[in-house]
């Protein structure tokens, strides 16, 4: 009854795209069909609007370096997101471990003045993934061992790292006689070089973006990501306790070290979004710079099916609802940057809360189509 | 002496005005989670109420259609997130979050085009604000040493929607425990499979459940608007709406614990706003911001379970797939 193939002794009547790709494209739509309701209700033509969003996001060069470069916080985030429910653990927490990761990999920074940029990045990948991993301990700690409800403790956890960088940024590391909450500039020799430098290097020339390297570090996650759950001991237990803790406790894996694993690994890739922000683009430690980059990740990991190729495309997708999105803004009087949340709440309720909205027509329809003589045998 | 009184008086008016919006929006999380449907959007819903509200009550003038566009508000989206979970089997914690995400955006994004005031309702006047029940015996009691000041701080102007929801509490306990319906919301979120045999439609159960979750979140977010405001500001609830459903999870799914919890996190929250900028002996002034992070962090304490384990409905959060 639940697995696609297996009804009524009939596995594979119902071809696998149908579930990773027509279902999730049926759910979008309706999705960008409802934003176009409220586009409407707003005042302004869907059509004009979404027409718009697209070409700002995707239409010329320099706009897909700012739609990859929003896509890199969406992949650390999604894939944070990801291991996490791959041990059945809902990780609400992103936002604040990437502003911590942020924190770390800004620290770094601030303190190896003359450094070379490359240590001075490898150390701040480190101490994103220390920091954000820090952040996201307690919570872990609290479930495993005393049953702690980790949806609400790491809510709870994102309001802390609020207060937490707020206090930091207005009282200890704000830079002497200024008055806005921010930290001096980083030295500009150990900024994370952007892929305009980059490529430049190699003879390509791009136009300038915020996109940078750590574009390179998200794709290499994905597949340490695949690695590590695939085809190590460690993904393997993870994914164990995921799927049932009873099981995993008669084969000997301890559910609550991998429950402390799955949000450790968590926490720290959530943290890269610390480098991709703080080293890459800002290039000093502000406020608020994550702006819902945790719960985007969320929609990104859901959509995805927890896999770093559908995290990737997810990711892309979400890059050009930020980028587009923040666009039309600036050309409609009457639409602000929030309508992007609405777009992001829509997908996420229809591609993950509703994603079996279509399933059972659709499936039937395909087994109809697959096996008539069966069907007409037993009725 | 006379002053000590008083601040212990002003003391408890702001824990039970800040209370108000938790207790009501943890009673609706009750409702719901006691039939087996986790919600983890009262926020969202909470956040849609204060809006319609304030939007309603701005066009229109009457609070009392507010209110009412707020209850709609917020009984629509629990009607969503039944179709999400009930009907369709969805994650419940995904639908909630969605629901969050989505009004965060959607409110903002309304009052700016509607308004044209930077995502926000214009400020309210007194009469389109839900009033506040001015007693009599106040002049008679004025001269009474204790009871006067009571009188005067606590009792007298309350808003309306402090008595409604005193009397809701006490409802509440009543429905559940008492109630025919009570019954059967606790059963079904325990054990649905046991409630379907007993010839009773699950989905129904949860349906109504879900009914009654939106239209107190949506008082909620009136109280928050237009009771205790006036008007709606972009991200009002704070956080509200997970504070009340962790002080459900503290109570343990029971409406005397849980009303106790949220007037323990009202009251943290009443002796934040004293702290601040305020030298502690031994301490000195504490920032600011870690004075604000005292609700959360106590959260966080309290959930750690060093006052006895919480217990969920057994059903909570498990889709029912009726047998065939």
């Amino acid at each position: 009854m639940r697995s696609s193939g297996s009804g009524w002794g009939q596995p594979g009547a119902v071809p696998g795209w149908v579930g990773y790709a027509l279902l999730p494209i049926l759910n979008l739509a309706v999705a960008f069909a409802l934003s176009g309701l409220v586009i409407l209700v707003i005042g302004e033509n869907p059509v004009d609007v979404l027409a718009l969003m697209l070409s700002e996001a995707l239409g010329y060069p320099e706009a897909i370096g700012y739609t990859l470069y929003y896509a890199t916080d969406y992949i650390f985030t999604g894939l944070a997101v990801a291991i996490a429910f791959h041990c059945g653990l809902f990780n609400i927490g992103g936002e604040g471990q990437a502003y911590l990761g942020g924190l770390g990999a800004g620290l770094v920074a601030l303190a190896l003045t003359g450094w070379p940029w490359p240590v001075v990045a490898l150390l701040a990948i480190l101490a994103s993934a220390l920091f954000g991993a820090a952040w996201a301990f307690v919570p872990a700690w609290l479930q495993a061992r005393r049953g702690s409800h980790i949806v609400i403790t790491t809510i709870m956890f994102n309001f802390i790292a609020a207060s937490l960088m707020t206090w930091l940024l207005v009282d200890v590391l704000i830079r002497p006689g200024s008055q806005s909450p921010e930290t001096r500039e980083f030295d500009p020799g150990l900024w994370l070089p952007s892929m305009e430098r980059a490529l430049g290097w190699v003879g390509v020339t791009i136009p300038a973006s915020p996109l940078n390297l750590s574009f390179l570090w998200a794709l290499a996650c994905c597949v340490l990501f695949q690695i590590f759950l695939r085809h190590t001991r460690w993904g393997y237990e993870l994914r164990t306790v995921g799927r049932n803790e009873r099981a995993a406790v008669y084969a000997g894996i301890s559910p609550s070290r991998n429950i402390v694993i799955a949000m450790l690994l968590s926490g720290a890739l959530a943290g890269f979004v610390g480098v991709n922000e703080i080293l890459g683009v800002q290039h000093r430690i502000i406020l608020n710079f994550t702006g819902g980059v945790g719960f985007v990740g969320i929609a990104v990991a859901l959509m995805g099916r927890n896999h770093p190729v559908g995290i990737v495309l997810a990711a892309l997708l979400f890059g050009v609802l930020a980028q587009g999105g923040g666009q039309v803004s600036f050309e409609y009087p009457t639409i602000n940057r929030e309508l992007v949340m609405v777009i992001q709440g829509l997908v996420i309720l229809f591609a993950g809360a509703m994603e079996n909205l279509f399933k059972q027509p659709i499936e039937a329809l395909f087994r109809r189509r697959a096996t008539p003589a069966a069907d007409s045998g037993r009725g | 002496m006379e002053d000590a009184l008083l601040l212990v008086l002003q003391l408890l008016g702001a824990t039970i005005r800040v209370a108000t919006p938790l207790v009501l929006a943890a009673f609706a999380g009750l409702y719901c989670e006691r039939a087996g449907v986790v919600d983890i959007g009262l926020e969202g819903k909470m956040l849609a109420g204060a809006f319609f509200a304030a939007a309603a009550a701005s066009a229109t003038g009457n609070p009392w259609l507010g209110l009412l566009a707020a209850i709609a508000a917020g009984v629509a989206l629990a009607l969503v997130h039944g179709f999400a979970c009930v009907t369709h089997h969805g994650n419940q914690v995904v639908s909630g979050m969605a629901i969050n995400i989505l009004v965060a955006g959607l409110a903002p994004s309304l009052a700016y085009a509607w308004f044209q005031q930077g995502g926000q309702t214009p400020q309210l006047p007194s009469s389109a604000r839900l009033p506040s029940v001015e007693l009599p015996g106040g002049e008679a009691l004025s001269g009474v040493p204790v009871l006067g000041a009571v009188w005067r701080e606590l009792i007298d102007g309350t808003n309306i929607l402090i008595w409604v929801t005193l009397a809701l509490v006490a409802a509440t306990h009543w429905v559940l425990y008492r109630s025919r319906f009570g019954l059967r919301l606790r059963a079904v979120g325990e054990n649905p499979a046991a409630v379907e045999t007993a010839g009773i439609s699950v989905t129904r159960l949860r349906y109504q459940a879900l009914i009654v979750t939106g239209v107190l979140t949506g008082m909620a977010g009136a109280y928050l608007s237009t009771g205790h405001g006036a008007g709606f500001v972009r991200d009002m609830t704070a956080g509200k709406g997970y504070l009340a459903l962790a002080a459900l999870i503290f109570g343990k799914w029971r409406p005397g614990p849980a009303l106790f919890a949220c007037l323990l996190f009202a009251f943290t929250d009443a002796v934040q706003v004293r702290l601040q900028g305020v030298p502690l002996p031994g301490i000195g002034v504490i920032p600011v911001q870690f004075i604000q992070a005292i609700p959360y962090l106590l959260t966080v304490l309290l959930l750690a379970g060093f006052v006895g384990k919480a217990i969920a409905p057994k059903a909570s959060g498990i889709p029912y797939v009726k047998e065939r």
